[in-house]
């Protein structure tokens, strides 16, 4: 049986709000993506240390909490570049809103600062040190540095902790920030949270796997990456599951990510070429030993990117207007 | 006491005639910038022919009694005003856009100077004991505006004598914007 005819005339036509949104441009996916960039790089590194019991021997992993920072930083560079009232963002930190995600998001990125720092200054090799000193020296602040260091040293097992537990925040929050929103039903999920901290993770295992790595520690963030781009594609499949049996805006959720307009980039890119060839290109790397350099950890990195894309252009897209 | 207050919109679809006398008058009351509208017409037919059905509905924010632009502000800069109103701070405001985003209505806008914007309720002109713009102006007085609270306002007598529903009633934003049918 047909439906009854329906004619709609919308007399509003706000730009950047209709006939969709369009309020999130490429800042807030590619500082969601840095976001759990971050996270994955300053936890597998403090992971890794607290199951071995020894610090990291490669450069790049000691160091891993600084590059952590950065990309942060580079972050909440697009984050600011988003804001309409930049004059205002010193207003986040005027505020702590418990029920908004973007308060909580904003005060977490404080506290990766911190244990990001004293991390890596405690990874610092005795040369390093030496040489960290006598430049701290030059601008009178060689008695900072030795304070800094000897905390560094004395609360590392703390801050390793505080690492994981902070970058899980992190990775999850820049999730739960589209997650919680409603009135979108393509990013109405709980699943977002851990699927955003599944896929920080494994872009943060791609990119340490592009750095040079001690042989044993590749060994290890190889593995961990298969075992995160596995909980990714599990993580989307509920993700799916879940939209495909929810109400009806749910299953319009799930149409758009199987056949509708943003199945094709959302198979291809994130499902195909960030997961699943990584995962055969792994698991090859794994058996026969053949260490595939640059390509795969660079697909799941691309991979990463896109899935933020992909969720902000249909996320926007979504709405209850497409249900009179 | 205006705490206790819950003021609400009551839309008459029957009487509209979608002729955007209310656009206009939020647009001049409220100096809504170029290309942006606070409040605009939806003109609506079903069924099949000759059986069909249409109604206009003047809308706008609902003011939501669960308002979750208000939920994901970062800053406090949405919040919930009197009588339930919801409103935006423009001081406090970052132009973050969480709010529009969260928004099932799509009734906030990003205003050109920054903040983020949305139909106050005319709560300056209701404070000063006068009716919102569009209520004023409508000429075939199918909008109505008063206190919930009250038992007797037109209102609440207005939905308890007629049938009414509410938008998307599914959001669970419970939105006091009232239409009736
Ligand atoms: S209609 Fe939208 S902007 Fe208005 S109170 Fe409800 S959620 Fe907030
Ligand atoms: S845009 Fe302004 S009012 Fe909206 S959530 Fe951000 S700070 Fe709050």
């Amino acid at each position: 049986m047909n439906d009854a005819m329906l004619e709609i005339v919308h007399g509003r036509a706000n730009a950047q709000i209709d006939p969709s949104l369009q309020v999130w441009g490429w800042e807030i996916p590619v500082y969601l993506f840095l976001g759990g960039l971050a996270a994955g790089v300053l936890i597998l590194p403090a992971l890794l240390e607290l199951l071995s019991g020894k610090k990291p021997k490669s450069m790049a992993l000691r160091l891993a909490p600084w590059l952590s920072a950065v990309l942060l930083s580079l972050g909440m560079g697009a984050l600011f570049l988003d804001l309409s009232y930049k004059l205002h963002v010193y207003r986040f930190y005027l505020a702590f809103e418990a029920t908004s995600p973007m308060s909580w998001g904003s005060w977490i990125l404080l506290l990766v600062y911190p244990v990001a720092l004293l991390l890596g200054l405690g990874g610092l090799t005795d040369d390093e040190r030496q040489r960290l000193g006598a430049f701290a020296g030059k601008y009178r602040l060689a008695s900072l540095v030795t304070w800094a260091l000897g905390h560094a040293d004395a609360l590392r097992r703390p801050l390793l902790w505080a690492a994981v537990i902070v970058g899980a925040g992190l990775g999850i929050y820049t999730g739960i920030l589209l997650g919680a929103m409603a009135a979108r039903p393509q990013w109405n999920s709980a699943i977002l949270g851990p699927l955003f901290l599944t896929s920080g993770l494994s872009t943060g295992a791609a990119l340490l796997l592009l750095l040079r790595l001690d042989e044993h520690e590749r060994h290890v963030v190889v593995r961990w990456d298969v075992g995160a781009i596995l909980a990714e594609l599990v993580l989307i499949a509920v993700l799916l599951v879940g939209f495909a049996t929810g109400d009806r805006t749910s299953q319009h959720a799930f149409w758009h990510l199987t056949s509708g307009p943003w199945a094709a980039p959302f198979w291809s890119l994130v499902v195909v070429t960030g997961l699943g060839v990584p995962l055969a290109l792994e698991a090859i790397e794994i058996r026969r030993r053949l260490p595939l350099a640059m390509l795969t950890p660079i697909l799941v990195l691309i991979g990463g990117l896109s899935l933020r894309f992909v969720l902000m252009i249909s996320g926007q897209a979504s709405s209850f207007r497409e249900f009179p | 006491m205006s705490r206790d207050k819950r003021y609400a919109m009551v839309v008459d679809t029957r009487l509209c005639v979608a002729c955007k006398a209310c656009v206009l008058a939020c647009k001049g009351e409220n100096a809504v910038p170029d290309g942006f509208s606070r409040d605009w017409l939806v003109e609506e037919v079903r069924g099949w022919f000759p059986h069909l059905t249409a109604e206009n509905r003047s809308e706008r924010c609902n003011h939501c009694a669960k308002p979750p632009c208000v939920a994901s502000c970062p800053t406090g800069a949405s919040h919930v005003s009197d009588g339930g109103v919801v409103l935006v701070t423009h001081d406090k405001c970052t132009g973050c856009k969480a709010c529009i985003a969260s928004c099932p209505y799509d009734s906030r806008y990003p205003h050109p100077d920054g903040y983020v914007d949305k139909c106050t309720f005319c709560l300056h002109r209701v404070q000063d004991g006068k009716l919102p713009a569009c209520v004023e102006v409508c000429p075939t007085f199918c909008l109505h505006f008063g206190d919930l609270n009250d038992p007797q306002s037109e209102v609440s007598r207005l939905l308890r004598e007629r049938k009414f529903k509410v938008l998307h009633p599914e959001t669970g934003c419970q939105p006091n914007v009232f239409f009736l049918t």
